[in-house]
């Protein structure tokens, strides 16, 4: 098989396509065609993507399954995977099949509904697999729409604000992005990414209007490609739009946004700023650091005070995104061990919570804190799952979310003493919220009248949790499967950085003699 | 074994928990108990057979799993096996096996719950998985294993304090405990990676081998440069402080008092609490090289003992007066452990699991007995109603107020004869006078004096006097079941003897204690200096140990130090450096500081009669004539008020300040300002958009370039 990749990529889009041709009507049946035909798809596609998991060779840190093929206008089509990669990939297919599941009560235009996931799941596999900046930027840019749409069809009230708002942000960000990637063209001459992996981009300071750059080429390129990353991401203080677009998103587009879209922007820093710009990255690095940290904590105090379920975690999320940019920038092993571990485990945790937040919404269509209360009088099983997901959401030792945090908080420690201690508060703070959210919404007494006849998950909704609360406890508990595909090209990443490192400032210093 | 008896709790609270619906309540229930009593005889197994001598370095390893690896950090789930972990197994195990017994009764028809709810599993359960989190703090060969246990700890802690979760109290007492406890774990989670930092390994032998290098390292962290064994030193014990509740960090402890009493017996007394005094003791070899933070561990071990205690003298709620006490005890731990009397203070904290254990169930019998009446003050002549109840509660108060016989008036061989806290407790207030901690001596003194008196206080109106309070629940009272006094009888024997039997192991001479603990120890020169002693004589010392037992006698004499510690950092369960002689000179003070405690002790018991039995009026015009100061100790010393007004507030307002003017006006405002132009176009855009229209066109296209991409794919991407 080839041409596994793009088997893996194109299934939901061309279950879309049969969708959109085929299927009539928007009757019961052909809604629940629809559910069925999308279940299956993504199931498909998750299936498929084991093949890519167990053909893996975790100890080749090149690009794996790689496809290569002349495309229009001179372009070229490439894909592949890596240790980097690989898992991202895995989350995604993993997460499809959950999410489609999770929506089987929507009733409103079914049809585009799952039309719009499945090729949101096409464009994400793409982001992650793209060897080609022009494909990369196209999948990365498209993955806008579906999610704009899904927002601005099924969203709340406020949906065309929200949606507006997270298209622009994130679509002003890559702009730049784009003037970057025509910039590294014409210095390397290709848009392969493979080959400008190993391309060294000029990092001999230069004067710009007057302000000198250090870094040269290399910091303007890491900043442009920042400013698309940093949105997506999202750091403070560009983040937000997140919190809206959340609010204002139906379940099923929430737990994608949070469980696999604002991977793209770590993901993107693991691609492209720190390999490729290795000086600017370096120069940048303690910017990065600092604004992550800030986010921590910020995030976290907002995240006390909120009044909406849906907006607390969305703050959370990027409070704990924060954790992910520290740990890149600290550009050492256990840093970006710990970012990717923290960006997979975040994938499950906050899927889970905003899937928690479905779960009752559904029931009582509010998302205000204080319409809740004592829901573990009627609700015993969910009140566990939440506790579960509150507590790795917190970064408890045996949950996934703790291995993550506690790698790049360590990992920072070595180059910042300053922002291990800042960002460690952390710990501190998303205690105090996630508990105290919790605390509202389950635990007292159920005096609430509304409330009285609420009832617990059904069997449906027990299935979506199953899966991901084995993954929070398993990778809590035995971290390896993760680690060990992810380590040697983690190793072999640092390893570049600090070799680049070394031969532009040796190439300085031969400039300076 | 050892993996046995450490999951088998585990096994327990996951059967219980998950299985009680198909095996029923009451089997789920002694499922978990059985369980656990399985791992308190395999613990006993293991503490009466250990025998350092016969393993490297006085402990061995059993690896289960691996764990957390990037780069250089490699971690695996292991047992480490030392007489540290012997001592912690037993007294988990044991407090636990007798508290999940005693639960069976007094967890029976809790008014708290409704007719036909399912409770008992749950908290059998959560007992269970306590137990389990608390070994694996205990038998972690690494930091971060134990650093899991000691999180974990805090769930199953969080979870049992709000285990009443109708009650707001009991569940904002429940964040509290945990929110308070992070803040100790953050400088804990800082220790940690200022250690991976320094000696590039989490495990402890690593750890401890790098101690005597790290002493002499400086360490940039924060704003200045450091030693680094302080800083480590320092950082971890921020942790130690947390959990075991020391000043500035403990006001989660009497809150948490809102759980059921089982749960105060087991986590909040004997156990959990005692996590603290358990670290800094394994920590010993980092310890031992950090005067500076071992100082700042004495003093504020002291000034807790005296504070808490000053606050039990006026607390009304029976189980809030036992836990400031158990703060207070702690208190004392940490002197001893702070002054280098490692070994002292395991033993107070092993006599205290047992005594103070005791007190809390003892207690947990009352409230049964009064239908969970808390008030002493609704008390009274309860001696009579519930005699068993009496006698548990009088053996804990003469353990913990520490009765005995002075030592220059008998003793039964070396061994003074008492109740447990009387050889523990001296123990420690001789080590404080011994190291030259004026501060930590006589303050540890004075909060033995206030100990008796509160303990006694309690006991007076509690089981004397006059019945106070509602007539029919006093003639309603009545003594507990078996299932609960058993776990009270156990107990008793511990505070009982448990000094006694120990005394020699934990702070007997260098010999005793060196063999217990595995510490290698050589025949000191005239001067003191050690000669060194390679740990594979081990035998041979022993040897030289019997040979010289006629001279034991003889260490009363000043200058002569027959044997001293000679191990490296790492060899054994606990480090005492060559120059750290505190347990030959904590044998040589003078009679009146041997003394002192027991005098203490006296005077507080004549106090607490001559107030509650003879006077009952005067602690009433007390609190009338010294009011301000009874409202001080009465509202413990503010700090609930303090801590508020200064964190929770400041914290809550400046996150609402950054919500609505950080992201409101600052950020968005900003941006919006600069899409100023961009805006109205959009709005029209968003006006048209709710038409609809807009978003099938949008959505077409969206159809149009995936069409696109996959023909080009297909027919490009495949030659």
């Amino acid at each position: 098989m080839d041409n596994l990749l793009s088997i893996t990529t194109f299934i939901p889009a061309l279950a879309a396509l049969i969708l959109a041709l085929f299927l009539r009507g928007d009757d019961e049946a052909a809604q629940k065609n629809a559910k069925w035909a999308a279940l299956f798809a993504t199931c498909a596609t998750f299936f498929v993507s084991l093949f890519i998991l167990f053909g893996f060779d975790p100890n080749d840190t090149g690009f794996q399954f790689v496809e290569e093929g002349e495309w229009i206008l001179g372009l070229k089509y490439k894909m592949g995977v890596d240790g980097i990669s690989v898992l991202f990939v895995m989350l995604t297919t993993f997460i499809m099949p959950l999410v489609i599941a999770a929506s089987w009560d929507v009733t409103h235009r079914v049809k585009e509904y799952m039309i719009a996931f499945l090729l949101l799941e096409t464009l994400m596999l793409g982001v992650f697999m793209a060897l080609d900046l022009v494909l990369f930027y196209l999948f990365f840019e498209a993955g806008l729409i579906p999610m704009f749409l899904i927002i601005g069809i099924w969203g709340g009230k406020e949906r065309i604000y929200a949606s507006f708002k997270f298209f622009l942000y994130t679509f002003l960000g890559s702009v730049l992005m784009l003037v970057a990637m025509v910039g590294m063209y014409v210095d390397a001459g290709t848009t392969d990414i493979e080959q400008l992996l190993t391309h060294q981009f000029g990092s001999e300071s230069f004067n710009l209007l007057g302000v000198q750059i250090v870094g040269g080429m290399q910091t303007l390129m890491w900043l442009a490609f920042f400013a698309s990353f940093a949105v997506k991401m999202p750091m403070w203080p560009v983040h937000t739009w997140l919190p809206d677009a959340h609010v204002q998103a139906p379940t099923a587009g929430s737990v994608v946004l949070a469980s696999i879209l604002l991977k793209m922007g770590g993901y993107g820093f693991l691609r492209f700023s720190l390999p490729m710009f290795p000086v600017g990255s370096e120069v940048m690095g303690p910017l990065v650091l600092w604004l992550s940290a800030i986010a921590i904590v910020y995030t976290s105090l907002v995240a006390l005070v909120q009044e909406d379920m849906k907006k607390l975690i969305a703050y959370s999320s990027v409070a704990h995104m924060g954790f992910v940019t520290m740990g890149i920038f600290a550009a050492n092993q256990q840093g970006i061990d710990g970012a990717i571990f923290q960006m997979i485990s975040h994938g499950f945790i906050s899927g889970a919570l905003f899937l928690c937040v479905g779960v009752i919404y559904d029931r009582m269509h509010t998302r205000e804190i204080d319409a809740y209360g004592g829901l573990v009088n009627r609700m015993p099983a969910y009140a566990l799952i939440f506790m579960l997901f509150t507590m790795a959401n917190v970064g408890l030792p045996g949950t996934s979310g703790f291995i993550g945090e506690f790698l790049t908080l360590m990992a920072v420690f070595q180059v910042n003493t300053w922002v291990a201690a800042v960002a460690t508060t952390g710990v501190i703070f998303s205690a105090a919220y996630a508990l105290w959210l919790y605390r509202r919404v389950v635990m007292g007494d159920l005096i609430k009248e509304s409330l009285k006849t609420i009832t617990d998950m059904s069997r449906r909704e027990r299935a979506i949790f199953a899966p991901l609360v084995v993954c929070t406890i398993l990778f809590g508990v035995y971290p390896a499967p993760i680690l060990d595909i992810i380590g040697p090209s983690v190793e072999a990443l640092v390893g570049n950085y600090e070799t680049a490192l070394a031969q532009a400032e040796a190439a300085i210093r031969l400039a300076s003699n | 074994m050892e993996t046995i008896l450490l999951f088998a709790p585990l096994v327990g609270a996951l059967l219980c928990g998950f299985g009680w619906k198909i095996i029923g309540e009451t089997a789920a229930m002694w499922v978990a108990t059985g369980l656990l009593f399985l791992s308190a005889i395999l613990s006993w197994i293991v503490f009466l057979t250990f025998d350092p001598s016969l393993h490297e370095g006085g402990h061995y390893t059993v690896s289960i799993l691996r764990w957390i690896e990037s780069g250089t950090l490699s971690t695996d789930w292991a047992i480490r096996m030392d007489r540290l972990t012997a001592i912690m197994l037993i007294v988990i195990t044991t407090v636990s096996s007798l508290v999940h017994l005693y639960s069976f009764g007094y967890m029976d028809h809790d008014p708290q719950w409704r007719e036909g709810e399912t409770y008992k599993p749950r908290f059998f359960a959560y007992l269970s998985f306590f137990t389990f989190a608390m070994l694996m703090l205990v038998t972690a060969d690494n930091l971060v294993q134990m650093f899991f246990g000691w999180e974990g700890v805090g769930v199953a802690s969080y979870l049992l304090i709000g285990f009443y979760y109708r009650k707001p109290t009991a569940n904002a007492a429940a964040i509290k405990a945990f929110v308070v406890n992070r803040v100790g774990d953050f400088g804990f989670a800082l220790g940690i990676f200022a250690l991976f930092f320094l000696v590039d390994s989490i495990n402890l032998s690593d750890i401890f081998a790098a101690a005597p290098t790290l002493a002499e390292t400086q360490v940039t962290f924060l704003w200045t440069s450091w030693n680094a064994a302080e800083l480590v030193a320092f950082l971890l014990f921020i942790g130690a402080m947390g959990k075991s509740a020391q000043l500035i960090l403990h006001t989660w402890l009497p809150d948490a008092m809102e759980g059921p009493t089982p749960v105060s017996a087991l986590i909040h007394a004997a156990t959990m609490v005692t996590a603290g005094v358990f670290l800094v003791c394994r920590m010993s070899p980092i310890m031992e090289f950090a005067p500076n933070a071992t100082m700042f561990i004495t003093i504020l071990g002291a000034s807790t003992a005296f504070f808490a205690a000053t606050v039990g003298l006026v607390q009304t709620d029976i189980k809030r007066v036992i836990a400031y006490s158990t703060c207070s005890q702690l208190g004392y731990m940490f002197v001893a452990a702070g002054v280098g009397m490692y070994s002292a203070a395991m033993f107070h904290l092993l006599t205290h699991a047992f005594f103070k254990a005791m007190l809390f169930l003892g207690a947990g019998s009352v409230i049964h007995a009064m239908h969970h009446e808390q008030d002493m003050m609704n008390y009274g002549a309860l001696r009579k109603k519930i005699p068993y109840t009496f006698w548990a509660m009088m053996i804990g108060t003469l353990a913990i107020t520490g009765v005995g016989v002075p030592v220059w008036i008998a003793t039964l061989g070396e061994i003074p004869i008492g109740f447990a806290g009387f050889h523990s407790k001296d123990a420690i207030v001789e080590s404080a006078y011994a190291a030259g901690t004026g501060y930590g001596f006589w303050l540890l003194v004075i909060a033995a004096l206030f100990t008796s008196f509160y303990s006694w206080r309690l006991m007076f109106l509690t089981f004397y006097g006059e019945a106070r309070g509602d007539k029919h629940t006093h003639e309603h009272a009545h003594e507990s079941p078996m299932v609960m006094l058993i776990p009270l009888g156990v107990l008793a024997i511990g505070a009982i003897f448990s000094g006694m039997v120990f005394y020699k192991s934990f702070f007997g001479h260098v010999d005793t204690v060196g063999k217990f603990y595995g510490i290698p120890y050589a025949e000191a020169s005239e001067h003191g200096e050690a000669k060194a002693d390679s740990h594979g004589e081990d035998s041979h010392g022993e040897a030289k140990a019997e040979d010289s037992h006629g001279e034991d006698k003889a260490h009363g004499k000043e200058g002569e130090h027959h044997y001293a510690f000679a191990g490296q950092p790492g060899e054994g369960a606990l480090y005492i450096a060559p120059d750290n002689t505190l347990l030959d000179d904590a044998h040589k003070v003078p009679y009146w500081v041997k003394t002192s405690p027991f005098a203490a002790m006296l005077l507080g018991f004549i106090v607490a009669y001559w107030f509650y039995i003879v006077n009952p009026a005067i602690p009433g015009k007390l609190a009338e004539n010294q009011r301000p100061l009874y409202l001080f100790l009465k509202n413990k010393w503010y700090f609930d008020e303090l801590y508020d007004a200064i964190f929770v507030k400041p914290a809550l307002g400046v996150g609402r300040l950054f919500w609505r003017r950080g992201d409101g006006n600052v950020i968005d405002g900003t941006i919006n300002g600069v899409a100023l132009g961009i805006i109205p176009f959009f709005t029209r855009l968003a006006g048209r958009a709710q038409s609809g229209y807009i978003f099938t066109y949008a959505f077409w296209m969206v159809v149009g370039i995936a069409c696109l991409i996959t023909w080009m794919t297909i027919g490009g991407g495949v030659e």
